[in-house]
């Protein structure tokens, strides 16, 4: 019986399934196209993929992109300029933009005012009259600016009919257009979260990389520091520090000592992330084989270690920002932040303060909404970032 | 544990020193003093101040002297229970801040109860719920907490509460009752106002906490001994709050921490708006009018009191974990 099966007889055929296909050692470990594709990605693809599938982070971050894009062109954006005051429209109230004229649809419109003074409560009263129609011009010629300072010109994306006004969150107190001043205000509000990154990004780095890779005394050191800065309530921090900014500086230069100051308190986070994850790599082999190769801690830190944990870097640091946003907006509010000639939604929300607003003009609240949709975006991109930071997990 | 006490409260003296430090170098930062504040503003203003009398006030308060010194009288002072003298006010510190320091408490206190009773439940439910509607909802609002300024909330809140409960703008307590010790009715008043300034300095945190808690949840509900416990048959509710909930405590405690500063900014900016009689508005003008010991003092009262919330937090941790006493002079 045993012997049956292996004396096998020339042309009879066996008891069992032999292939007759050539034996391939290598064909268990074979890929599809698509696994092929996934595991020769680099990092980078990698975490755009992932990325992709969290579609609110990949909204937001086209809506920041957005956002910033038009940053530059804020002066053709806007219908009006920054301080270009209308006297005879104080606190108007936002017009509705009209598209339906008797049941028909036709170019956007705005309803002009009819203005009157309330003897009794001396408010103004700003009622929108039926019969001025007046349409909104695109791409027009509106009041005369230099666009980025240089070039003399006066074409806008859109602006007000011809004599009439377009109001579309309404105007202050001096009769400016709230949307071209927020528009503006974009430019400071965006641009101080970035800088400010930037300071706390360089800090972190530098002081994390530091702890983390010496560590012994300097990482006890640094250590202790950080949670000394933790400690310390950030907005109380915020306004001595910017107490201190002399009233004589020049506006410019406060919004750079305001982006120093939101920076120095904020890198504690980033040190932390950089020195933990510094100490777990130092440890593993590529490290020791540069190390032996003569690096320098510098090149180590800077080629080997850095390179490594970056993208875990640029997601938490996508987290930083939007505190860097709020700080800013509540320090100028205080009026300890940006002052007036410099526009941020902050010095914009400013005037906000008193309780009357929110009773009598609550669209100067506006600009809140603006910040919250930039908070809320730069949240939900570096949740975003930060799930997709670990590809390979 | 005795050991770990004995540590963590040795470690709060050199923080505590190193925070004076820093807060004193912060005051003394900016040019002048308050005497040549005030000069400056008296003769921008037209009128003749008195130098040789400003000189002398400034002999008798040691500005002349060197800063080390003057920092060594300060701190000394401290210890003493003196926070120096308020030229604003011309009172001592102790006089100006008295009661306002004892709000700030309060509210604080406030506050982090209210965190955690929202936070707790929400989070609870967030996490056994994941995905569901509930969850998405949930995690939007504390996304919304996260995202809007406390201050622009508060005066909204404050609008509405005037209009639809009749509430007084302003203030802690009903104007009735300003220089009034306290009594039943004061204390009544206080409550009836806490729960705006609560609630807006509060959001924020809470939004944070929730997160938290449901991401610890989560990752403690699918470890293997909740499977083992669900296919033994327990009761969903006791599945849950036998072990994992327990677990999942931890960042209620441990976040005082990041809480405390939180919730103080948040403190200094609502009270500014709603003019609380807390540390904040005083804090603001006492900067603005380089009243450098009365908003040292501030300063250093609100640094104070985060290193106690952590110290109290970590010995409560540590009480409940006993991973963390175990590990000796580990990082914590």
């Amino acid at each position: 019986m045993s012997g049956r099966s292996i004396e096998l007889g020339a042309g009879e055929a066996p008891q069992h399934f032999v292939s007759r296909t050539p034996f391939d050692p290598y064909a268990v470990e074979a890929m599809t196209s698509s696994q092929e594709r996934y595991y020769r990605a680099s990092q980078w693809r990698l975490m755009w993929w992932r990325l992709r599938r969290h579609r609110i982070a990949v909204a937001s971050g086209f809506l920041l992109l957005a956002m910033y894009l038009s940053l530059p062109f804020c002066e053709f954006l806007a219908p009006y300029g920054l301080d270009a005051r209308n006297t005879d429209f104080i606190y108007a109230p936002p017009q509705r933009v009209h598209f339906v004229a008797d049941g028909r649809l036709t170019a956007p419109y705005v309803l002009g005012f009819d203005y009157h003074l309330n003897l009794r409560n001396l408010r103004r009263v700003y009622a929108p009259d039926p019969q001025k129609v007046e349409k909104i011009r695109f791409f027009c010629r509106g009041g005369r600016y230099r666009f980025w300072g240089l070039f003399p010109t006066d074409y806008r994306l859109f602006c007000a009919a011809r004599g009439g006004q377009l109001f579309l969150l309404g105007t202050d107190r001096l009769g400016r257009d709230l949307l071209s001043r927020m528009i503006y205000g974009a430019r400071i509000s965006l641009t101080i979260g970035l800088l400010g990154v930037a300071v706390s990004f360089t800090l972190g780095i530098v002081i994390g990389g530091i702890a983390g890779y010496y560590g012994g005394w300097t990482d006890i050191l640094i250590q202790r520091a950080i949670e000394i800065i933790q400690s310390f309530p950030h907005l109380p921090l915020w306004m001595a520090l910017s107490a201190i900014l002399p009233v004589t500086w020049s506006p410019l230069v406060v919004y750079f000592g305001i982006t120093i100051i939101l920076g120095l308190i904020d890198w504690t986070h980033l040190a932390r992330a950089v020195r933990g994850k510094l100490l777990a790599l130092r440890e593993e082999d590529f490290c020791t084989a540069a190390v032996l190769m003569g690096a320098r801690p510098r090149r180590i830190i800077g080629r080997h270690l850095l390179p490594n944990f970056m993208s875990h870097l640029i997601a938490s640091a996508t987290l930083v920002i939007p505190n860097m946003i709020l700080g800013e907006t509540a320090l100028s509010f205080l009026g300890l932040g940006l002052r007036s000639p410099m526009t941020s939604w902050g010095v914009l929300l400013n005037e906000a303060q008193n309780i009357n607003v929110v009773a009598l003009y609550p669209w100067l609240m506006l600009p809140v909404a603006n910040v919250i949709l930039t908070v809320l975006a730069f949240n939900f991109l570096g949740d975003g970032l930060r799930d997709a930071a670990d590809p390979y997990h | 544990m005795l050991g770990y006490f004995v540590r963590r409260l040795l470690i709060m003296i050199p923080t505590l020193m190193a925070i004076s430090i820093v807060i004193f170098t912060i005051i003394n930062l900016p040019q002048g003093n308050y005497f040549s504040t005030y000069v400056a503003e008296l003769q921008s203003s037209g009128e003749r101040a008195d130098l040789k009398k400003m000189e002398f006030l400034e002999h008798e308060y040691g500005f002349d002297r060197p800063l080390w010194q003057q920092y060594l009288t300060w701190a000394g002072g401290l210890l003493r229970g003196d926070m120096g003298y308020s030229f604003r006010y011309n009172l001592p510190v102790n006089k100006v801040v008295g009661d306002r320091l004892f709000l700030t408490f309060v509210v604080s206190f406030a506050t982090i109860l209210f965190t955690y009773i929202v936070a707790f439940p929400i989070g609870i439910y967030s996490a056994t719920h994941q995905y569901s509607i509930g969850d998405y909802l949930l995690t939007f609002i504390g996304f919304l907490g996260l995202a809007t300024p406390s201050f622009l909330l508060a005066l909204v809140l404050l609008y509405f509460a005037n209009v639809e409960f009749g509430i007084s703008i302003g203030g802690l307590m009903d104007p009735r009752f300003f220089g009034h010790s306290w009594s039943w009715a004061k204390f009544a008043s206080v409550l009836d106002h806490l729960w705006i300034p609560v609630i807006v300095i509060g959001s924020a945190g809470t939004a944070g906490m929730i997160r938290r808690l449901r991401a610890n949840l989560l990752d403690e509900l699918q470890k293997q001994y909740v499977v083992t416990a669900r296919a033994k048959g327990l009761s969903p509710l006791k599945v849950l709050f036998k072990y994992p909930l327990r677990m999942a405590l931890n960042p209620f405690i441990s976040d005082i921490g990041s809480l405390l500063p939180q919730i103080i900014s948040g403190a200094v900016i609502v009270s500014v708006v709603m003019s609380l009689p807390t540390t904040g508005p005083m804090l603001l003008s006492a900067l603005r009018s380089q009243d450098m010991y009365l908003a040292g003092s501030f300063l250093l009262f609100m640094a104070f009191m985060t290193v106690v919330g952590v110290f109290i937090s970590d010995l409560a941790l540590a009480l409940l974990d006993p991973r963390i006493r175990l590990q000796k002079g580990a990082e914590r």
